[in-house]
This record gives structure tokens, C-alpha cells and sequence, in this order.
């Protein structure tokens, strides 16, 4: 599972560049510190490889494999 | 599947760095490769002048800021007072390849064995964007409006190249931090650099190609274009120097 801290995230967009999967997406509405965040649209979809979290420069992606 | 968390070297909270700049993705690897070590409590990082001294804000170690472009000759003391800590200092290319270039080049060829990991955005970032001598050729700074001309500033300074011709560095790489391959490389020297230090083998070398959202006036998904078409062609990514590989 993907879980995205909205206050460290800067918007900066490189997550939804570089899913594999294309399931990530900028949000609609600003965050608390004035920033557009990403959201995961398709959790389903996410095979949890971390790319997302690998290229984010604030480190305000941490993943956790599925649990099944 | 993989697993990801926040490095507990970090602060636990947004970095000073502006938006997509890939100087916190540096900052970040390293508190990765720290964590990975089991070297949070004994690593000591040596920043400078520049960008790279919003470290001091988010590092949670030791931190120790030195003045501009030094940081090598601090980090000497240190590695020679405690010789059992993991020391490395943090530059940016103004700071390491300008000012600093003597300490730099005189703490390479004394083999001090601690590492060194650079930062090379190709501009001066916190003082608003000036030429640094790592800029390209024809790039626009405030202090090149047209472009940085060689006849007048020379050409940009390959520091990896410089380094490895020297006798006593052990391990100098150069890594490109815009696809997920070029961080999962540079994450992967950074801590052979770290692993090589441990072992007391010598200088250790890390160049990480990086961008600068603000002062190359673009936005940060651009940049990661900029520099795959103009700043890798010219800064080779690779390793230009492993000892333990030449024996």
C-alpha cells in the first residue's frame, strides 16, 4: 500500500511521472501547505514496486507490501 | 514487491529544498545507505556553503557546518580525531568545484579516507542562480544571459575526471539522479563508497548530477528532460575509478 504524507509532499509531480502503473494522480484541492499532492486512484492496480517512492526527493511516500 | 520507509535519519519533516529539486533525493539516498548501514549513531555529515547546508536543518546525526567550500579540510580533522566514525561531506559543485576546489583536490590526493558526495546542479542555487564553472555551454545563469561562452569562462569542470587521475582515491563515480535506474545506481555507490570507508581503504568520490527547478527557470518534470538532452551528454555517468576492480 501506498501512503502519501500530504504535508512533506511539494507537488514536484515525479511520482506520477514514473509509475509504472499510471495510477497515481495530482489531487484536486490543495494541501495544508498550499501544494498539490498525488493520490493513488487504483489501489487494486498498485503491484507495490516503490518507484514512486524511490524517486520522491522528500521522502513523503512510504510503502508496505499488500497484505494477502 | 518492495518495501519503503521514511530513513529515521531524517527529520521528520519537509525538507528546505524547493519543489522537485533533486538535491533532497541526495540528501535522502544518503540517510537510505546510513539506515542500511546501521551508522545513523556514528556517521558525522560535513556541509558546507550552499544549498547543501539546508542539511543542517534535516539531518537528524551529527552535522557538523564548515565554511564555504572547507568542508574536506573539516572532514580531515574529524576522520583523523575519530578514525571509527563515518565521515562524509555534503557540497554542492559551487561550493566544491569554486571555492573549495583546493581543499578538495588536496584532501583527494592525501587519500583521507572518508567520502565525499557531490551535489552538481550546474549553478549556484541559494544565491540566486549565478554561473558556476560547472555550467554548460551556452546555458543561461544570471551572470551568462546569453549563454555560457568558453572564450570568456572557459568550459564546464569535469570533476569526477579530475579526481580519478590522482594516485590515492580508491572509488570515483558519477551518478544521474532523473530516472529511477541512475538513483537506484547512485544508491548502490553511495554505499560501496560507505562500505569502502568502513573498511579503511581510502577517498571516496560521489558525484550526483542533479537540477535546479528555480534558477533553470522550468519546471521540475522539465528539468529531468534538460538533463537527460544537455547535462548527461556532457557529464558521463559512470565509474571512473575502483581500485579494488584494477587489481
Amino acid at each position: 500500500m501506498v501512503t502519501i504524507n500530504s504535508m512533506m509532499c511539494k507537488g514536484c509531480g515525479y511520482c506520477i511521472r514514473f509509475c509504472p502503473k499510471h495510477i497515481l494522480e495530482m489531487s484536486k484541492e490543495r494541501s495544508e501547505k498550499g501544494h498539490f499532492y498525488p493520490v493513488n486512484i487504483d489501489e487494486k492496480a498498485c503491484t507495490t514496486c516503490a518507484i514512486c517512492a524511490l524517486m520522491c526527493p522528500e521522502g513523503a511516500i512510504e510503502v508496505t507490501s499488500k497484505e494477502d | 514487491m518492495a518495501e519503503y520507509k521514511r530513513p529515521k535519519s531524517l527529520m521528520p519533516m519537509a525538507t528546505g529544498y524547493c519543489p522537485g529539486c533533486l538535491h533532497a533525493l541526495a540528501t535522502r539516498l544518503v540517510a537510505d545507505v546510513i539506515d542500511e548501514l546501521g551508522q545513523a549513531e556514528n556517521a558525522i555529515n560535513v556541509v558546507s556553503v550552499g544549498c547543501s547546508a539546508l542539511n543542517l536543518y534535516s539531518w537528524c546525526g551529527d552535522v557538523i557546518g564548515s565554511a564555504h567550500g572547507r568542508a574536506p579540510a573539516v572532514a580531515t580533522g574529524v576522520k583523523r580525531c575519530l578514525p571509527e566514525r563515518l565521515v562524509f561531506t555534503y557540497q554542492g559543485d559551487g561550493d566544491l568545484a569554486a571555492i573549495g576546489l583546493a581543499e578538495i583536490m588536496s584532501a583527494a590526493n592525501r587519500g583521507e579516507n572518508f567520502t565525499v558526495v557531490f551535489a552538481n546542479n550546474q549553478t549556484y542555487g541559494m544565491t540566486g542562480g549565478q554561473m558556476a564553472p560547472t555550467t554548460l555551454l551556452g546555458q543561461k545563469t544570471t551572470t551568462s544571459r546569453d549563454g555560457r561562452d568558453c572564450l570568456t569562462t572557459g568550459y564546464p569542470m569535469k570533476m569526477c575526471e579530475l579526481i580519478s587521475v590522482l594516485e590515492a582515491p580508491v572509488f570515483v563515480a558519477r551518478y544521474a539522479l532523473n530516472t529511477p535506474k541512475g538513483v537506484m545506481d547512485a544508491k548502490k555507490g553511495i554505499k560501496k563508497a560507505f562500505e569502502k570507508q568502513l573498511r579503511g581503504e581510502g577517498f571516496t568520490f560521489i558525484e550526483l548530477l542533479t537540477n535546479c527547478p528555480t534558477n533553470w527557470g522550468m519546471n521540475p518534470l522539465d528539468t529531468l528532460e534538460y538533463m537527460n538532452t544537455n547535462t548527461i551528454p556532457y557529464f558521463t555517468p559512470g565509474v571512473f575509478k575502483d581500485k579494488e576492480a584494477e587489481k
